[in-house]
């Protein structure tokens, strides 16, 4: 097994990282004919997208400051892809060849219901992306669609799904992807979240797990502690 | 000062203006068609607009909005002056948008609109296309219409902040093949520069070189392959573009 510890910024990741909404089956279901309504007025004719900038990316351990007009944020487990090569309009074939690896990210998320805005307010607060501890090499996690994501609150796990349910497997998720935004080395993909993610406040700690990939870890602190 | 990225010589390096040439670091000046133009800043984080001028909201929607209408974009979006932007086939209304752009200095949080203008380095020039017939319901604008590949040329300058005093009266021109198009004032902006800082460094840090696009006013039209668009803001720069075809 080949791991190396990940460094939000650092060469290992240095791009942009990428969230995909919608491409949980469960998530999908749960909108039922919403999907079809005003403000959505059909579904995604490809992946939906969202960023978390680079002032939400912190390692494993660091403490995260949940912010004053924040009660609770979801801890949305998932799986994160790190780019190797360039791809623009590849095909899923391509795109399985250009996956360096792949590591934990918790989608720290201000809970919301409508999904008709990109979510700023809700995603992007300062270190709401926790990513981490390691890159396990592409080689050693042949077929991460079959694993399942685990979701822990001081410890508990509150939460499972497996890969299984994404509607778009890693390799075409991010081919389908290069067909209009290139992903670039040093590029993080999240590859989707499921419903029902669990709560959590200051005081707690929250993790990640997927077998193989090990434990992404962050405790939450209320603004003005010590962080 | 208004410096730029290029390519020159099979090296990227820093440049600036000099009496309408570009000025090497070893002074030689040459002309700006003899370089490649780069982005002239490679942000971490691209913040942009919808909808902050009344007459462009009241062109493609029902009514302006009461917050800023914000979306985020991947560098992939960036290319730089004289660059050429591809048109998709099935397009069938792909319009340009001349924007300010807004390039922070130092890091912001929680930073006060009277404080803002110390927070930012300098403006450069925007033209934000969108594919206006791909535009969906989910976590809009999508990708799909305003994260496209070299769908968003800058520049062709970084220009000082302190040489642009008034950032909230310039005039803002986009020109296609020669005709002018759509012509507004940064004045007319819902939501502006100082109360943007605020807004977005009230929920995170913005980081040095980072990037607010500010919002277009009316006047966006279909363009074709073929077509020069020259997007031009008032003591900040003139952006060349031209449309290619995507190759299906």
């Amino acid at each position: 097994m080949t791991s190396v510890t990940l460094c939000p910024g650092g060469p290992l990741l240095s791009g942009a990282v990428y969230g995909c909404l919608l491409n949980v089956q469960d998530e999908l279901d749960r909108l039922g004919d919403a999907i079809n309504e005003p403000p959505y007025n059909g579904a995604p004719t490809g992946p939906v997208m969202y960023v978390k900038t680079p002032n939400t990316q912190v390692a494993a351990g660091t403490p995260v400051v949940i912010p004053a007009d924040v009660e609770q944020v979801r801890v949305c487990a998932t799986l994160g892809v790190v780019i190797k090569d360039t791809l623009t309009r590849a095909d899923a074939d391509q795109a399985r060849a250009a996956i360096a690896g792949y590591t934990l990210v918790n989608d720290l998320t201000v809970p919301h219901d409508s999904l008709f805005r990109q979510p700023l307010k809700q995603k992007c607060r300062d270190g709401f992306c926790p990513i981490g501890p390691n890159l396990v090499d592409a080689a050693d996690l042949p077929d991460p669609d079959g694993l399942a994501v685990r979701a822990l609150v001081n410890g508990e796990c509150r939460q499972e799904w497996r890969l299984a349910e994404l509607v778009r497997p890693v390799a075409t998720l991010l081919a389908d992807i290069s067909d209009f935004t290139s992903l670039y080395p040093g590029d993080l993909i999240l590859v989707g979240v499921s419903p029902d993610a669990p709560l959590a406040g200051a005081g707690d700690i929250v993790a990640v797990e997927i077998d193989g990939l090990g434990r992404l870890e962050n405790p939450l602190v209320s603004e003005g502690e010590n962080a | 000062m208004k410096q730029a990225r290029i390519a020159f010589e099979g090296r990227v390096q820093q440049a600036w203006e000099d009496q309408g040439k570009v000025r090497l670091a070893d002074g030689r000046r040459v002309e700006e068609t003899e370089v490649v133009w780069l982005p002239p800043v490679t942000p971490g984080t691209i913040l942009a607009l919808g909808l902050n001028y009344a007459d462009h909201a009241a062109e493609i929607a029902s009514k302006a909005p009461e917050e800023p209408m914000v979306f985020l974009k991947g560098a992939n979006t960036l290319v730089g002056h004289r660059a050429f932007t591809p048109r998709p086939d099935d397009a069938t209304n792909m319009h340009y948008e001349c924007e300010l752009a807004i390039v922070v200095g130092k890091p912001a949080r929680n930073v006060a609109k009277a404080d803002a203008y110390d927070y930012i380095a300098g403006y450069t020039v925007a033209n934000d296309y969108a594919v206006r017939n791909y535009l969906e319901g989910f976590y809009r604008p999508n990708f799909r219409i305003k994260s496209r590949d070299n769908c968003t040329p800058i520049g062709p300058w970084l220009v000082d902040a302190a040489d642009i005093p008034d950032p909230m009266n310039l005039r803002l021109t986009t020109r296609v093949n020669g005709e002018t198009t759509q012509e507004g004032s940064t004045k007319d902006m819902i939501f502006d520069v100082p109360f943007l800082i605020e807004y977005f460094s009230a929920f995170m840090t913005l980081q040095p070189g980072d990037v607010i696009l500010t919002g277009t006013p009316k006047g966006t039209v279909n363009v074709m392959p073929g077509d020069e668009v020259v997007t031009e803001i008032e003591g900040v720069g003139a952006l060349h573009n031209t449309i290619i075809a995507r190759k299906p």
